[in-house]
C-alpha cells in the first residue's frame, strides 16, 4: 500500500459480486441453464420476453441464494421482486427482474483468512441477461462494430448479486474477499464460480480520502474478468484518482471500464447520463416469505465452511492455518481425506504433504484408500523408507488408485537399511575422500555435500539423508 | 341443415347428442360471418380452416366415442390479444402485424380441450386501451346494433361478435371494463372474474396487476358455463389462485332469496338519466325476487379514475417496453439500435398507447414516482378498503356498468379524458381485483341496451352469478 | 415532456409532443383531486389478491424451436438476432 497512495491518504473499496447459480433451469422458467450450449437453443416465451409470458420462481435459485445468505452470516428476510426498467437488445422485456428496497439477505459479513471482517449489505436474487457479440469494425468492440449477434442462452439464468460494505481498505484484501467468496460458493454448491466463464462477475466502487475526512467520489469499476485483474484495476484506479486530486482536479462519479490489455480504467459513462431505472413492484410476481422452517433446514443442510475446515485441519495436523497447503486442500474438499488418514492410523501432519503433493488431479474423495496412505506415513515416520522413497512409493499408489505400501517399497528394493549399515557406508566415504572429510570439520558447509553424495551413492539410493547428516555432524563433534 | 341453437351449452348438448355435427355448427357460424362482419368488423382474422379443421376433430373423437368436453363443437370468438400458436396475434397493433406466437395462452389450451372451436381473432383498441375500438389498427369494430355507433371497447370486437351472432360466446380481457363496458354497449352479458381466477398466461399484458379473462355471452348461463372451463389453477401464472372453481350455472338458477344487495348511495354522477332508471327498475327486480335492498358508500371511488390512470399506464409503459424491434415484431430501419428503438416504437404505437407510455413513464420517473404512482397505490388500497366494509353489508353491489349507452364514432376518441371517464363504474373493481358482470337490462337513449353491473367481493362468483340470473330472468324489457 | 419520450424511447415530432403535453395536462389536472387526500397512514396496495411463495420446481421444460423464433425476427444471423450498432446505450 505504502507505495500506491502516500501516507495518511486511504483507499476505499466495496465490491459487487454477481453469481450465476448452479440451478439446472432458469430463475422464472425451466429453460436450461447451461454454458457453452448452441446460440439460442435454451429458449422459451419468458426467456424471450415473448408478449404474455409469465415468470415463476425457481424454488431451487432461492434455496441457493438462502445458502448463500446463510454462509455469509446474512439475515433472510420476506422480500419482493422488482423491475428495473432500461433498454438494451441482450435485456429481452426492457426491464430486468430484480430486487430492490427489499432483498432477500441482508446484514452479513464475511471474514478474510487474515481476520478482517467484510461487511455484507445485502445478497439478492436477479435474472440474467444475454449475451451480445460486435461484428465488425477494426477492434470486435462495441466502438465502431457494424452490428450486434444477440444470443438470450443466458437471458434468465439465476444470479445472486453479492454487495460488499465499502470496507475494503487494499487491493490485497479485495483480492482475499474474492477468493473466499469464491470458496465459499464452491463448498456449498451455489455457483461454479468461474470468473473465466463469466459465472462469478466482479465490480469494484473505489474511492480515495484523507484519513479522517469523508469517503471521496467513487467510481465504479467494471469488466474486471479475474482476481489478479481486481487487485491491478483497483490499484490503477486508486492512483488515478489520487494524481487528479493531487493536481487539484475532482472526481466525477461515474462508470469505468477496466481494460486490462491496456492496464487501464476508461470512462464508459457518468453519473449525468445514467438511466431512470423507474424502478417498481413487478406485478406478476408474489412476495417470497421463507419460513423459519425452511431457513432451518436449509441452515441444517450447510456443509462446513472454508474457514472452519482451514481451522480444523491446521489444527489437526500442526500446519500454518495461512499457509498454502491448508487452503490448497481445503479448496480442492481433500481436507476430510487428509483428516481420515488420521483415523485410519497414519500421521496427518504427512499426509498434509502427500495430498498437497500428488493429489492435485484426483477428485474430494480420492480413489487412493486412507488406509494405504496412513500405512506409508507411518512406514516414513519410522524410517521404513526414506522420504525419497516415499514420495516414489506415493506416486505409484496414485497412479494406481492404492496399493500395499510395504509390498511396493519391498518391490523396489526399498527395504530399510539400519544405522549401523549407514555407519559403514560413512566409514567408506570418509576414506575415500578425506580432503572433503577435512574440510567438512573445517566448518565448509559444502563438503557436506560431496560426502553425503557419495553415501547415497554407495547404498544406492537407500540411505535417509536425514540420518547420513546426523551421522556426520556427529562424528564431527 | 339443422336448426342451430343460439347459446353455448345447447350447442355442446346437441353436439354430444349427435344431433348435429361440429361442422354443420361452425359452417353456419362461418356463413353468419361471412355475411355480415364486412359491416362489423368484430374480427381481425376469421380462422375458418382452423376451426373447419377443429370441427372435423371434435366430430371424429365423438363418432368414434370418446370423451369431447364440454364445449364440444362451440364456436368461439378470442379477442386478439390472446396468443395463438401460429395464428396471428396482433392486439391491432402495427407494432405485432403478422406476428405469430409459438405458444398458446393458457386459456386457449383450456378451450381446444374443452371442444370450443376457434372462428377467429377478434378486434380491440390498440394493446387494449381505450373503451371504443376505435383506437384499432385494423379500422374500427361497429356496434352491430346500430352501426353509426361504438360497440364499446377495448373488446369491442368480441362483444360485436356475440351480439352478431358470429359466435354464441367469445372471450375478452378486463383491465378498467374492457369486457363489462362494451358487453352493455352491445346488449349481451360479459364477465369479468376475480383477479387469479383465470390464468393470464399467454394473455399479451396491459396492465399486469389490473388484466382478467373472461366472456362475453347471450345468456347468464353461458357465461357462467365458459367461466368455468376457463377458470382455474394455472401454475405458469404465478397470481393464478390455486382453489377449485364453484359451480355457476348452479348459482345463476339458484335465485336471490333472502340476498342482500348494496345500493351505493354516493356514487359518483355522470349515468344517463335512462341508465339511472334501468338501475333502479334492476333493485326493485331483485327485492321482489326476495332479495333485500341495503345501503352502502363507498367514498373513495370517486378517486378511482385517478389511480387507474396512473396505474394501469405505469405497468403498461413497462410491459409494452418489449416492443423494441430486436426480437420479434415491427422493427423501422435506423443506423444504430437506439434510433431504431425510437423509430419502431413511434411507427409501431398509434397515439393513444404513446399517451398511456409517456404518462405512465412519467409517473414511475425519479422525483415523480411519490407523487403519482406511489400515491395511486394508496388510493387503490382506500378503495380496496371501502369495498371490504361495504361487503359487510351487502353481498353484492349494483351498479351502472357504462354511465351512457353506445355513443357515435369519433365522439371522445381526441378528448382522452372524457373517453376515461366512460369507465368511471368498471373501473373500481379492478383496482380492488374483484369480480363483476353487466347483464343487460332493458335500454336507454335512442332504443340502445342497458347493462347492470353486479360486483362482488373477491372469489364472491357464485353470489355474483345468483344475481346476474335473477336480473336475466326478471328480463329488463328490451 | 421530451424527457419522458426519450425515457420510453419513442421518437415523437416536436410538434406532436405539444399536442401531447396539452392532452396529457388536461388528464394530470383531473389528477389533482387526490392532493387533498391525507394518504400518510395508508399502505399501498400492490398485490389485488394475497399469495406469497409461489414457486417451481428446478425442472427442465421443453424450448422453443430457434429456427421458428428466429423466422420470425426482425434480423437474424448465425444463430443470433441481429441488432444494429449498438451506441448510446447504458450497458
Ligand atoms: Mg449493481
Ligand atoms: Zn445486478
Amino acid at each position: 500500500m505504502s507505495e500506491l497512495l502516500p501516507e495518511g491518504w486511504e483507499l476505499i473499496c466495496g465490491l459487487e459480486v454477481h453469481v450465476e447459480l448452479a440451478t439446472k433451469t432458469k430463475l422464472f422458467s425451466g429453460s436450461p441453464n447451461r454454458f457453452g450450449d448452441e446460440p439460442n437453443t435454451n429458449i422459451d416465451p419468458v426467456t424471450l420476453g415473448l408478449p404474455g409470458a409469465l415468470p415463476v420462481l425457481n424454488e431451487q435459485a432461492v434455496e441457493l441464494a438462502m445458502r448463500i445468505g446463510l454462509a455469509l452470516n446474512c439475515t433472510i428476510q420476506p422480500c419482493t421482486f422488482h423491475r428495473k426498467n432500461y433498454f438494451y437488445p441482450d435485456m429481452p422485456k426492457a426491464y430486468q427482474i430484480s430486487q430492490y428496497d427489499q432483498p432477500l439477505n441482508i446484514d452479513g459479513h464475511l471474514d478474510l483468512p487474515g481476520g478482517v471482517r467484510i461487511g455484507v449489505e445485502r445478497a439478492h436474487l436477479e435474472e440474467d441477461t444475454g449475451k451480445s457479440t460486435h461484428i465488425g469494425g477494426a477492434t470486435g468492440r462495441i466502438h465502431g462494430s457494424e452490428f450486434s449477434l444477440i444470443d438470450f442462452n443466458r437471458a434468465g439464468v439465476p444470479l445472486v448479486e453479492i454487495v460488499s460494505r465499502p470496507d475494503i481498505r487494499t487491493s490485497e484484501q479485495a483480492r482475499q474477499y474474492v477468493s473466499e467468496l469464491r470458496a465459499i460458493l464452491l463448498a456449498i454448491g451455489a455457483s461454479d464460480a468461474k470468473m473465466e466463464e463469466g459465472s462469478m462477475r466482479c465490480d469494484a466502487n473505489v474511492s480515495v480520502h484523507r484519513v479522517g475526512e469523508p469517503f471521496g467520489t467513487r467510481c465504479e469499476i467494471k469488466n474486471v474478468n479475474s482476481i489478479r485483474a481486481l487487485g491491478r484495476a483497483i490499484e490503477y484506479e486508486a492512483r488515478r484518482q489520487y494524481d487528479i486530486i493531487e493536481s487539484g482536479g475532482t472526481i466525477r462519479q461515474e462508470t469505468r471500464h477496466w481494460d486490462d490489455a491496456e492496464g487501464r480504467t476508461h470512462t464508459l459513462r457518468t453519473k449525468e447520463d445514467a438511466d431512470d431505472y423507474r424502478y417498481f413492484l413487478e406485478p406478476d410476481l408474489v412476495p417470497l416469505v421463507p419460513g423459519d422452517e425452511w431457513i432451518a433446514r436449509v441452515r441444517t443442510n450447510l456443509p462446513m465452511l472454508p474457514a472452519a475446515r482451514r481451522s480444523r485441519l491446521a489444527t489437526a495436523t500442526g500446519a500454518d492455518v495461512q499457509g498454502e497447503a491448508v487452503s490448497v486442500i481445503v479448496e480442492r474438499g481433500q481436507d476430510d481425506y487428509v483428516l481420515s488418514v488420521g483415523e485410519a492410523g497414519g500421521d496427518v501432519a504427512r499426509a498434509l504433504v502427500y495430498v498437497q503433493q500428488a493429489f492435485a488431479e484426483e477428485p474430494p474423495t480420492p480413489r487412493v484408500p486412507s488406509k494405504d496412505i496412513a500405512a506409508l506415513t507411518v512406514m516414513e515416520r519410522d524410517s521404513k523408507v526414506t522420504s525419497t522413497q516415499a514420495k516414489t512409493v506415493l506416486a505409484e499408489i496414485v497412479t494406481n488408485g492404492g496399493g500395499d505400501p510395504a509390498a511396493i517399497a519391498a518391490a523396489k528394493g526399498f527395504e530399510a537399511i539400519d544405522t549401523s549399515e549407514v555407519e559403514g557406508f560413512v566409514d567408506q566415504a570418509i576414506a575415500a575422500d578425506p580432503d572433503a572429510w577435512q574440510k567438512f570439520c573445517n566448518g565448509e558447509q559444502k563438503a557436506m555435500g560431496a560426502l553425503v553424495g557419495m553415501v547415497m551413492k554407495a547404498s544406492k539410493g537407500k540411505a535417509d539423508g536425514k540420518v547420513v547428516t546426523a551421522i556426520l555432524n556427529a562424528r564431527r563433534g | 341443415m339443422a336448426n342451430i341453437p343460439t347459446t353455448a351449452a345447447a350447442i355442446a348438448d346437441a353436439v354430444r347428442a349427435k344431433e348435429m355435427s361440429a361442422t354443420e355448427v361452425v359452417e353456419h357460424h362461418l356463413g353468419v360471418i361471412a355475411q355480415r362482419d364486412g359491416d362489423i368488423n368484430a374480427f381481425n382474422l376469421v380462422t375458418a380452416d382452423i376451426a373447419r379443421d377443429a370441427a372435423k376433430r371434435v366430430d371424429a373423437a365423438i363418432a368414434s366415442g370418446a370423451d369431447v368436453g364440454v364445449l364440444a363443437g362451440v364456436p368461439i370468438a378470442i379477442k386478439d390479444n390472446m396468443c395463438t400458436r401460429g395464428v396471428p396475434t396482433t392486439c391491432s397493433s402495427n407494432m405485432l402485424a403478422g406476428w405469430k406466437p409459438p405458444y398458446d395462452a393458457t386459456v386457449i389450451t383450456t378451450l381446444n380441450a374443452a371442444g370450443a372451436v376457434m372462428v377467429g381473432k377478434t378486434n380491440l383498441d390498440e394493446f387494449a386501451m381505450g373503451s371504443s375500438t376505435e383506437n384499432s389498427a385494423f379500422g374500427p369494430t361497429r356496434n352491430p346494433l346500430d352501426t353509426s355507433r361504438v360497440p364499446g371497447g377495448s373488446s369491442g370486437g368480441s362483444a360485436a361478435a356475440v351480439a352478431a351472432g358470429f359466435a354464441p360466446v367469445s372471450l375478452g380481457s378486463d383491465t378498467g371494463g374492457s369486457i363489462r363496458q362494451p358487453a352493455a354497449l352491445c346488449g349481451v352479458v360479459g364477465v369479468k372474474p376475480t383477479y387469479g381466477l383465470v390464468s393470464r398466461y399467454g394473455l399479451v399484458a396491459f396492465a399486469s396487476s389490473l388484466d382478467q379473462i373472461g366472456p362475453f355471452a347471450t345468456t347468464v348461463d353461458d357465461a357462467a358455463l365458459i367461466t368455468e372451463v376457463i377458470a382455474g389453477h394455472d401454475p405458469k401464472d404465478s397470481t393464478s389462485i390455486p382453489r377449485p372453481v364453484p359451480s355457476l350455472r348452479a348459482a345463476a338458477r339458484e335465485g336471490v332469496q333472502g340476498m342482500r344487495i348494496g345500493r351505493v348511495t354516493d356514487l359518483p354522477e355522470g349515468a344517463e338519466p335512462e341508465v339511472a332508471a334501468r338501475l333502479d327498475e334492476a333493485f326493485a327486480a331483485l327485492e321482489k325476487a326476495g332479495a333485500r335492498i341495503v345501503d352502502v358508500t363507498l367514498p373513495s371511488l370517486s378517486y378511482a379514475l385517478t389511480a387507474y390512470y396512473l396505474i394501469a399506464p405505469a405497468e403498461a409503459s413497462s410491459n409494452l417496453a418489449r416492443y423494441d424491434g430486436v426480437r420479434y415484431g415491427l422493427r423501422a430501419s435506423a443506423a444504430d439500435t437506439n434510433a431504431m428503438y425510437g423509430a419502431t416504437r413511434a411507427a409501431g404505437f398509434g397515439d393513444e398507447v404513446k399517451r398511456r407510455i409517456m404518462l405512465g413513464t412519467y409517473a414511475l420517473s425519479a422525483g415523480y414516482y411519490d407523487a403519482y404512482y406511489g400515491k395511486a397505490l394508496k388510493v387503490r388500497r382506500l378503495i380496496a378498503d371501502d369495498f371490504e366494509r361495504a361487503y359487510a353489508q351487502a353481498d353484492v353491489v349494483l351498479m351502472p356498468t357504462s354511465p351512457m349507452v353506445a355513443f357515435p364514432f369519433g365522439d371522445k376518441v381526441d378528448d382522452p379524458m372524457s373517453m376515461y371517464l366512460c369507465d368511471i363504474y368498471t373501473i373500481p373493481t379492478n383496482l380492488a381485483g374483484h369480480p363483476a358482470m353487466s347483464v343487460p337490462f332493458g335500454t336507454g337513449a335512442h332504443g340502445l341496451p342497458v347493462g347492470v353491473q353486479v360486483l362482488a367481493p373477491a372469489l364472491g362468483e357464485v353470489a355474483m352469478f345468483r344475481v346476474g340470473g335473477a336480473l336475466e330472468a326478471a328480463g329488463g324489457a328490451r | 415532456m421530451a424527457k419522458v419520450a426519450r425515457l420510453a424511447r419513442l421518437d415523437i415530432a416536436d410538434s406532436d409532443i405539444t399536442h401531447f403535453t396539452e392532452q396529457l395536462a388536461k388528464v394530470m389536472d383531473h389528477f389533482r383531486d387526490v392532493d387533498a387526500l391525507d394518504l400518510s397512514a395508508v399502505a399501498p396496495m400492490t398485490q389485488p389478491y394475497p399469495l406469497v411463495n409461489v414457486l417451481r420446481a428446478d425442472e427442465e421444460q421443453p424450448c422453443l424451436d430457434r429456427d421458428e423464433v428466429l423466422a420470425a425476427a426482425p434480423a437474424a444471423e448465425d444463430g443470433r438476432f441481429r441488432v444494429p450498432p449498438i451506441i448510446g446505450l447504458v450497458d
